[in-house]
Parts: structure tokens; sequence; C-alpha cells
């Protein structure tokens, strides 16, 4: 059957200006709601002395102060939403592990919304109504599940919500259904396509996979390359937060080369995130989100502490949604060694470069007579020829030098069998911080 | 003719071994020698065994790091001298050897060896008189 490339081409292919005005139209409403529906903005608006009607330009969105998680946990609950409990139809909460949780509220229309956006997204790397579509996301309070779920469905796919975990019935789901679409976080493409190989399962003869959706956790170009290569399939990354929503906030098109963000939703902004300054266009900085269409928990220059850039030109698939490029890891998940600044990020690269380790690694901090220290674990691949004791010595040194050179700290490389650094069902535990703290 | 080595990287931690040596068991196949070189993160565990194809899959099916390595194995009589003539063959034809090691066998002994260079070590052999062991 023909189909249009677009889900959504009344707005996948408006221009800058007509983003533009409709951004502003959409930013002039959420102030509005905000100001007259939630306690916690009408305070805030007003100790800045913004009212909804002095937002004439997009630029008049920098006189509001931003928001931050921070700003989540103090209002724990409810205190946030704009409209009342009643109009509200679900609950998303964090786990919460570093204070209150932050709770994020839907409504009816909401959930609808966040529907479009992520099967907009779908649609646009290819998935059909043809498409049978398997969803490895815990379902529950991670949004990638029901997110996921309610976006296939709105595109038309078969749905398999099969869940996280159990990877030998996610395999048997795989060749009895015909899985052709699949969400998974990269680390657990990386762990279907190992047990893959332990069951003689060939992804190219005995499954039908042709486009997944990776997202959730930063990972490399080489990453990526790597989940095509194993699994036979394209991998396209996919960003969101639970704070706006969950999955469908930028995603890439065909070309994988940055995520569009989804304009007629968010506004975009880069900023220092020491300053507070917009960083100039194709810098790095801290990703911070206005929600435009949103009716229960509208947010203004949320802070969401991922780093990132716009990748700057158009984009040859012809959307002017901006387009974000991988995510540099969080500002919170810098680590601090010796003075210097490393995201896990950089590390993840460097090892992803060898054919002879697996994905997956664990680095962990200590300290050693008084000093950092930094082991980095990683698993041999079954590329690795382990019955060489040259071999194996050359690779630690190889890749500690190229660590070194990356992050100008000198780590302990530390080879392991596959399969012994625990495997997660959520977003992958990288990082193992057990230095004294003075 | 090779012999074909099974080699098993693991993690040094007491129980390792074990798990390898059981999975082994548990399919029928029996060790004819095995040896096991340690540093300070991991260890390499070198097998020799009566199936070494099925070993091979049965470890990688387990999730273990495996490799299957082709290796010379020669028979010599159990006599002193013996092993010292056979190296020596090797020495003065300059084939490099990466690793060595012996054991007995059905009343002979067997040394084992690994080199890059295979098709040099079988002219040896067979200038030298030297027989390859059945194992």
């Amino acid at each position: 059957m023909e189909y249009s490339p677009y889900f959504n081409p009344e707005f996948e292919l408006l221009d800058r200006g007509q983003i533009e005005a409709l951004q502003l139209k959409r930013l002039q409403d959420t102030v509005a709601s905000c100001y007259l529906g939630s306690p916690f903005y009408r305070k805030r608006l007003d100790s800045v002395g913004v009212t909804p009607d002095r937002i004439k330009t997009l630029d008049d969105l920098r006189r509001i102060p931003f928001t931050t998680k921070q700003d989540l946990r103090d209002t724990y609950p409810f205190g946030i939403a704009s409209i009342p409990l009643d109009k509200c139809v679900r609950l998303h909460s964090s786990s919460g592990t570093t204070g209150n949780p932050t709770v994020v509220l839907h409504s009816a229309k909401d959930l609808h919304e966040w529907a479009n956006a992520l099967a907009r997204s779908l649609w646009m790397v290819g998935c059909r109504p043809e498409d049978v579509f398997q969803n490895t996301s815990g379902y529950g309070m991670f949004t990638g599940g029901l997110g996921f779920q309610y976006a296939a469905e709105m595109l038309g796919m078969l749905t398999v919500p099969a869940g996280a975990g159990n990877t030998l019935r996610q395999l048997k789901f795989f060749t009895d259904f015909g899985t052709t679409v699949v969400h998974a976080i990269p680390s657990y493409a990386a762990r279907l396509y190992e047990v893959m190989c332990q069951q003689g399962i060939d992804p190219r003869r005995d499954t039908k996979l042709k486009i997944m959706a990776i997202g959730a956790e930063p990972h490399s170009e080489d990453t990526r390359r790597r989940i095509e290569e194993m699994l036979g399939v394209k991998a396209y990354n996919s960003f969101g937060m639970s704070e706006m929503c969950g999955p469908g906030v930028a995603f890439e098109c065909k070309e994988q080369n940055g995520m569009h963000i989804w304009e007629d939703y968010y506004i975009v902004e880069i900023v220092d995130p020491e300053t507070l300054e917009p960083v100039p266009e194709g810098e790095v900085g801290e990703l911070v989100l206005t929600t435009l269409n949103r009716e229960a928990m509208p947010l203004l220059r949320y802070r969401t502490r991922d780093l990132t850039r716009i990748l700057p030109g158009k984009c040859p698939c012809g959307r002017e949604h901006k387009r974000l490029d991988r995510m540099k890891g969080r500002s919170d998940d810098m680590i601090i060694l010796k003075g210097v600044n490393i995201f896990p990020i950089q590390i993840e690269t460097i090892l992803a470069q060898y054919r002879d380790l697996a994905s997956d690694y664990l680095i962990t901090l200590n300290t050693v007579e008084d000093n950092d220290d930094m082991t980095v674990e990683v698993e041999l691949s079954e590329f690795a020829n382990v019955d060489d004791y040259a071999y194996l010595q050359n690779l630690s040194k190889d890749i500690t030098r190229k660590l070194r050179d990356e992050i100008l700290v000198t780590p302990k490389v530390k080879l392991l069998p596959k399969g012994t650094l625990p495997r997660a069902e959520g977003k992958a535990v990288r990082v193992k911080d057990l230095r004294k703290k003075y | 003719m090779a012999v074909q080595q099974i080699s098993v990287f693991l993690e040094n931690k007491s129980g390792s071994l074990v798990k390898v040596f059981r999975a082994l068991s548990q399919a029928g196949i029996q060790l004819i020698t095995s040896t096991l070189a340690d540093t300070a993160d991991y260890g390499v565990c070198r097998i020799l065994c009566n199936q070494p194809d099925k070993a091979y899959d049965i470890l990688s099916k387990e999730g273990f790091t495996v490799n299957k390595t082709p290796v010379l194995a020669i028979a010599l009589d159990d006599r002193p001298g013996r092993a010292a003539d056979a190296i020596a063959c090797f020495a003065e034809g300059g084939l490099s050897i990466s690793y060595l090691y012996s054991f007995l066998y059905e009343g002979k002994g067997v040394l084992i060896f690994r080199t890059s260079e295979m098709e040099k070590a079988a002219a040896l052999i067979a200038a030298n008189g030297l027989v390859e062991a059945r194992l």
C-alpha cells in the first residue's frame, strides 16, 4: 500500500517562519494557562513581573525563570499542575532515589498528543500499520512502556507489550509473531543479540526484525552501528524524558543525523549550565525545554540536565524542526576525577571502537591512598582471541592508552568474560562511585 | 594434523573453573589434559578433550568467553632427552612457538605447542621424523 511519508504533514512540513508563528501562539496560551491554573507558576511569574500579556515575541520567553527538577520535588506531589486533579487521567513518577520522586500528570488530551508525537516519529523511520511492534521496556511508571504502546497502537501496528526482561520469551515472540519493529534500550539490544547467539538464532535468517528504536541511555554512534550490524536492523535514536511525557520529544529521521525535536510541541533552548546564558548555535550546553501542547502540567523553561547541541544546517529529509545531536551525557552524570570533568559517554565511545569488546562496561571510582582512582571493567566479545596472552595484554594496554588520551586520567582496565557484569532490566548502571566523601 | 584446543577466559574468582568442568562433564566430555595460567585479573584455561567441537558449542552456549585454537601434538617416547631433541629441531628450523606444555598420555609423552607457522611446523615434523600424537 502507498502511504504518505508523513504522519502529520501539516506540522512536520512547516517552514521556520510557520513553526515560530505557531510557537508564539502556543507559548502565549501556555503561559496564560500556567498563570491562571498553577499557583506555583502564578507566584513565579509574578515574582518577575511577567503576566501572560507581556509575551509578545518568542524572545520574551527569556524573561521567565527556569523550572528545575528541584521545583518538581518541592511541589511534590501535585503542586505544579495547571488543571485540577479530577481532570487528570494518568500519573507517571520517577523513582525518587535522590529525594522526593518527581510526578508528572497527564490529561486525556496530553496522552493523545504524546502518542501522536511518538507515532509521528515512528512513522518517520518507516513504521507502518503492517508492522508488528514489540516493546521490551518495562511497563508501569517507566514511560518507555505505555508511551510506546499508545503510539504504536495509534500508528496502527500490531503491538506486543512484552515488557522488560525474560529474554528467551522476547526471542520466542520475535520468531513466532514475526516482529518487525522493536523498542529497546541500547544495552538490552546487545543482550538480545548475546542470547540469540547462545540459542543459535540468526536475526537475519530467523527473524523479520528491520527497525529498532533505541533510547533512554546515552550511546555512541559506534554502539548504534554495532546494534545495526548485530541484529540486521536500522536503529534510530529516540529521545524523551518523563517530565516531557516520555519518549517522542525528539527522534532521528532516516538520515540518522540528529534527532528532530518536534517544535510544535516544544521550544528548545541550549544554555551554558553555569551562566544559564544561551550558547552560540551549534555549541554544547544544557537542553532547556518549554512545553507548548500540554494541559495538565505545562513546564516553562525546564532544565533537563541533558547536555547536547543543535546541529546547524538543514536536514535533507525536508523537515525544518531543529535537530539535537546525541546526548553528551547529563550534567548530573559528570564524574569529577582528580579535578577533571569526565562523562561516561566518552569512555563508552572509546570502548565501542573495539570489536573484541562487548558493549557492557562498568566504571568504578575508588579512593586509593587518598587519591581518586578509576577502574573500567569491560567484557570481551566473541571476537576476542582469548588463547593469546600477548594479545590480551596488548588489548588492555591499548584501551588504557586511548582512554587516557580521551579523559586525561589513566584508568585501570580490567577485561572480563562476557556475561560477568550485572545486567540491568532498566537503565544500565555505568558508574559506581565508592570514593570516600570528605 | 592439528589438535583442537579449547581456551576459556575466566574471571580470577573461586568457582569459575568448576563451572567450566561441570558443563563439560555433564555433556559426557572427557578431559585429556588442562592447564590454567593466571594474571592478577583473569585466567585462561586451556583444555584438550575427546570432543573439542562439542565442548566449544556447549561452552559458548553456556555463555563462556571461549576460543577454539589449533595446536600441534607430538608423541615422544617417555625417555629423558626426547623432548629436548624435538624442541631442538624446531629451534634449528627457526620456528617461533608461542607456548608449549607436555604430559603423559597412554604411556607416551605428548608435547603440545602453538605456532602461527603451521605449514613450517608440519614440514619440520616430517623432515625430522617426528610423530604426531593421536589423542
